[in-house]
């Protein structure tokens, strides 16, 4: 037994009795979230050890979550470790974030994460990817068997949440191929606040499921912003969203360039004196205008660590797993709340198919444009493609797959599908899939001989 | 003062630069406790026992936060194990005292801390030098022994220094302060409800009040007009038809709402919409938390001469309500935002901070007072810490903590766990508690945790430790058991240190001792117990 991993070893090397106990799904998951299913027992002995070396798991994020998640997978004894970060370090980012030094502002986190982890952790290997999630190719992720989310924003979740659940794969009854699951463990934190959520996609609710879980972001109507402000915050909404545009035409507004803040702080000022407003300061300006939140080590600390269990709960089955959601408050005393919460079987991202209705003689291209006019799909699809069963019913790109796929639009699409089932449909503003699953209304019966 | 070569000027600039550094590299967490709380952490000394993950990480989060110095302590060495789960340790630290070891990293992460060792075991310390704890604000005991922390609360409490206990095991931990009392002003609860009076507004409100008509003819002026003015008159009316009575059934509600809604002139009037949403605050104002009237009743408010600077206010407070305040408290004058002309809503508001403000020098006249009727100096509570207290006054808490000897002394204990059990479920929280005084007793009598040795041993170990377990619960009288799970995986946990369970565990730590140290919101009440098996936590006052 390897000294260095003693403490750890304790759980990893020697079976106990609560072990994913009353984890739903069960142990058809088991076998499908990790390749690999190793029951903890007594042939184990140094597999589970070089497993964890080797498993690939990605973090997403370097900043305050991804440098104590890196931090805690790697004494965790996961051993491969991507991580992606589009920023660099910033000054404000040194309170929390604790593997960058002064000297280390303006570099890319992902790549300083790395080194210094490596430097540390003797073993670990951190693969650092500067660059945005967007800019990276679905097979690239593909590659991992866990991902892991550090991240500040619901755009960046819900692309990644859509990436993962693209690799799902149904068959005609709507059951998973449990192989293609590719789990997911998020964390977000906010001051003294924070949760912490394992995402099985196809079993759990994915994110979209359970988009409401976010607060909507608040936002000021427009005429109190011109006509009657009240607070600092609208003086300085004003300059931010209206004024800048008027006296700085065509100029785009960069909040880390200390002109355009200043700028933006000064004119808030001036608007808040001219209606005997007070309590515009700078730091309530950037504030405002980057919509900060406050964080903290200790919060971060906390989330991340929460989550790195459970990778390691998952990738192991050492414990019983996070069923599925557990949210955290510090304010008063210390408050957690862990519930089950359920997927949406008609997950727009994450379900065997969204229920579409037609009738038996529609064709290919009126359900494209009944697609396109879907209230549940607004703004989501703009060039949609569908394909079934691996089969390309229409392709909008190619020109030469658009142009061999083209007659098709003008037949039925009961004879192409041949019954109800899934469509999968593709589209440049989607990040993952859309499954539809298609019922056909006035279904000719077959004439009796 | 000035050098010929323009020195100091270069000083200044160096300073102001610092200093600027300084609030960019806080910035995050000013937003938080503001400079105030800053100060307050930058003036804290801080001693932290054995260099364990769970210590280290506690530590790591103050010594980024700014805490003003800390003092690490551990009698060991730097051991193989600790590669694996301490991110402060490193291998070209091996066989060197960790505590000296762990400080150097830590040094890194913030160059503003002053950070010390001792390379010392805290026991031998207790022993041979009880008095250096008595220069810490704070002292927070990692991975320490039942027996070890009843003498060390003792002694902390001897040279009113504060405790903060942390301890993970396997998948395991808890957390719990000890102190004897805490007072708090700026708790900072999640959800403020405004206190506009609409149920007894004061002569200058209503006066105010009388300059406007819901009536008018000017649509612009009436879409303008803020919430709490139309509900004011409409209050007004509705007193002048009820023989003076406010609302009070079901029924009678409803009719008021009605009547608000009434008054709308247009389809598009917000105002009149959010008079309706809030006109429950009529009937219902903020009520006072049961916490707020203990501490009206507490026997501290009977105020001496030896009383804190809290129970003065407290006790002027007590005499403000029952005087001035006619039964309520300070008024908070801060009142949300509502749709209104700009003018309207301004003047509204100070006529709320006005009455505030002579709140304040109400309640300032009754602390000169007492402090005169004590002997002591009337102005040794300035206007302004009165006037952070009457603002907060409907949120204060005060927290007591019982002594370790005490609770470790199972004294009273399986009464208070019982009370849990009911809510408990599938959770064994409450047993989790038990299994770390089951496993301390096992340790005191074999040196060493149960399940600590070859995996041979785990099966053996866990027959003992059950047994230990089981008798303290007939000993306390708690009806639930520990399991046989339980048992099993606290044998099977060795009594290892958890990277990720030292973090979750070090975490809140840091956090309560932040909270502790800067006095703005609760500390928790009580020992806390992490299950990292479940992904639960419960709080047991005990």
């Amino acid at each position: 037994m390897e000294a260095r991993w003693r403490d750890i070893d304790f759980l990893l090397q020697r079976p106990g009795k609560l072990v994913s106990d009353g984890f739903e799904p069960g142990p058809e998951v088991c076998s499908a979230a990790q390749c690999v299913c190793l029951v903890i027992g007594s042939s184990l002995s140094l597999q589970l050890r070089e497993f964890l070396r080797d498993f690939k798991i990605l973090v997403i994020g370097a900043g305050g979550l991804g440098c104590e998640m890196l931090k805690d997978l790697a004494l965790s004894g996961f051993g491969n470790i991507d991580v992606i970060d589009m920023d660099t370090i910033d000054v404000s980012n040194l309170n929390r974030q604790f593997l960058f030094r002064m000297h280390d502002v303006g570099k890319p986190k992902a790549q300083v994460a790395a080194e210094k982890i490596m430097q540390r952790i003797k073993g670990v290997t951190v693969t650092p990817h500067y660059g945005r999630i967007e800019d990276k190719d679905i097979e690239f992720y593909r590659e991992f068997q866990l991902i892991v989310l550090g991240l500040d924003s619901l755009e960046a979740r819900s692309y990644i949440n859509s990436i993962a659940c693209s690799f799902l794969e149904y068959n005609e009854d709507g059951e998973l191929d449990m192989s293609t699951i590719k789990p997911m463990v998020d964390g977000g934190t906010e001051g003294f606040k924070g949760h912490a959520r394992v995402i099985l996609p196809g079993f759990t609710p994915c994110f979209h499921c359970t988009l409401w879980l976010f607060p909507p972001q608040v936002t000021y109507p427009l005429c109190t912003l011109a006509e009657t402000p009240r607070s600092p915050a609208h003086c300085i909404e004003y300059v931010h969203l209206i004024q800048w545009g008027q006296d700085r035409e065509g100029e785009s507004f960069n909040p880390d360039n200390p002109e355009h803040m200043t700028w933006m702080y000064e004119q808030a000022l001036k608007r808040a004196e001219q209606f005997n407003i007070s309590g515009v300061t700078y730091s309530l300006t950037q504030g405002v205008v980057k919509n900060i939140i406050p964080a903290i080590a200790s919060t971060n600390a906390i989330v991340s660590a929460i989550c790195s269990l459970e990778a390691l709960k998952l990738a192991t089955m050492c414990s019983k797993g996070l069923d599925n959601y557990m949210m955290y408050s510090g304010t008063q005393g210390v408050y957690t709340h862990t519930v089950s919460y359920e997927k949406d079987s008609s997950c727009m991202v994450c379900s065997p198919g969204v229920p579409v209705e037609v009738d038996s003689s529609i064709t290919l291209q009126e359900f494209i444009d009944m697609l396109l006019l879907d209230a549940r799909f607004k703004d989501k699809l703009s060039k949609p493609s569908v394909s079934f069963q691996g089969t390309n019913l229409y392709m909008q790109a190619p020109p030469v797959l658009e142009e061999m796929t083209r007659p098709n639009l003008q037949s039925s699409l009961l004879s192409l599908m041949g019954s109800k089932g899934v469509l999968n449909v593709n589209d440049r503003k989607l990040a993952g899939v859309l499954r539809v699953q298609v019922a056909f209304r006035n279904v000719p019966t077959p004439m009796a001989v | 003062m000035a050098h010929a070569n323009g020195g100091s000027g270069d000083e200044q600039k160096k300073a102001a630069a610092a200093a600027a550094t300084r609030s960019n590299k806080y910035d995050r967490q000013l937003r938080i406790w503001g400079e105030h709380g800053q100060g307050a952490l930058e003036q804290a000394s801080v001693c932290l026992l054995n260099c364990g993950a769970t210590g280290s990480e506690a530590l790591k989060n103050l010594v980024l936060g700014g805490i003003g110095n800390v003092t690490a302590v551990d009698g060991g060495l730097v051991h193989e194990s600790d590669l694996g789960n301490n991110f402060l340790l490193s291998a070209e630290n091996l066989g060197q005292p960790r505590a000296k070891s762990m400080a150097a990293l830590l040094q890194e992460m913030n160059d503003s801390v002053l950070i010390d060792h001792i390379d010392a075991s805290p026991e031998s310390l207790l022993d041979s030098d009880p008095g250096f704890f008595a220069r810490f604000t704070l002292v927070i005991a990692t991975q320490m022994r039942d027996r070890s922390l009843v003498i060390l609360d003792e002694v902390c409490r001897r040279f009113s220094v504060m405790l903060l206990v942390a301890r993970s095991y396997g998948l395991t931990g808890y957390v719990r302060i000890s102190l004897r009392e805490h007072a708090v002003i700026e708790s900072k609860p999640d959800n403020t409800v405004s206190d506009l009076r609409l149920h007894r507004p004061w002569p200058e409100l209503t006066t105010f009040v009388e300059e406007f008509n819901l009536e008018t003819e000017d649509s612009l002026v009436h879409k303008h007009i803020p919430f709490a003015i139309i509900l004011l008159k409409v209050c007004e009316e509705w007193r002048s038809k009820h023989g003076g009575a406010l609302p009070s059934t079901t029924k009678e509600r409803s009719e008021f709402k009605s009547l608000v809604a009434s008054k709308k002139q247009a389809q598009d009037e917000d105002n009149y919409k959010e008079a309706v949403a809030a006109a429950s605050k009529v009937w219902s104002p903020p009520s006072l938390s049961s916490e707020v009237k203990a501490i009206l009743e507490d026997g501290a408010a009977d105020v001496d001469s030896s009383s804190s600077d809290f129970w003065i206010l407290v006790a002027a407070l007590k005499r403000f309500v029952a005087s001035e305040g006619g039964g309520e408290f300070p008024l908070d004058g801060a009142i949300p935002d509502m749709h209104s002309f700009t003018e309207y809503y301004i003047l509204l508001q100070r006529c709320y901070q006005a009455k505030a403000e002579s709140d304040v020098s109400a309640v300032e006249a009754h602390v000169r007072s007492i402090l005169s009727q004590l002997g002591r100096d009337p102005d040794s509570i300035s206007r302004a810490a009165i006037k952070h207290f009457c603002k907060n006054s409907r949120n204060l808490r005060v927290l007591r903590y019982r002594s370790l000897a005490e609770e470790l002394g199972l004294k009273e204990v399986g009464a208070k766990l019982q009370k849990y059990l009911p809510f408990e479920g599938d959770n064994t929280n409450y047993a989790i508690y038990l299994m770390f005084r089951a496993v301390d007793r096992f340790a005191e009598e074999f040196g060493r945790f149960p399940g600590a040795m070859a995996d041979e041993t785990v099966e053996e170990d866990a027959a003992k430790v059950g047994a230990i377990a089981h008798k303290l619960a007939g000993e306390i009288g708690l009806d639930g058991g520990v399991s046989e799970e339980l048992v099993y995986e606290f044998c099977r946990f060795g009594g290892g240190e958890i990277h990720c369970v030292g973090a979750v565990v070090g975490g809140i730590a840091s956090q309560e001792a932040i909270k502790l140290v800067t006095k703005q919101f609760t500390p928790t009440a009580g020992t806390l117990i992490y299950n990292a098996i479940s992904s639960t936590t419960t709080i047991f006052q005990l």
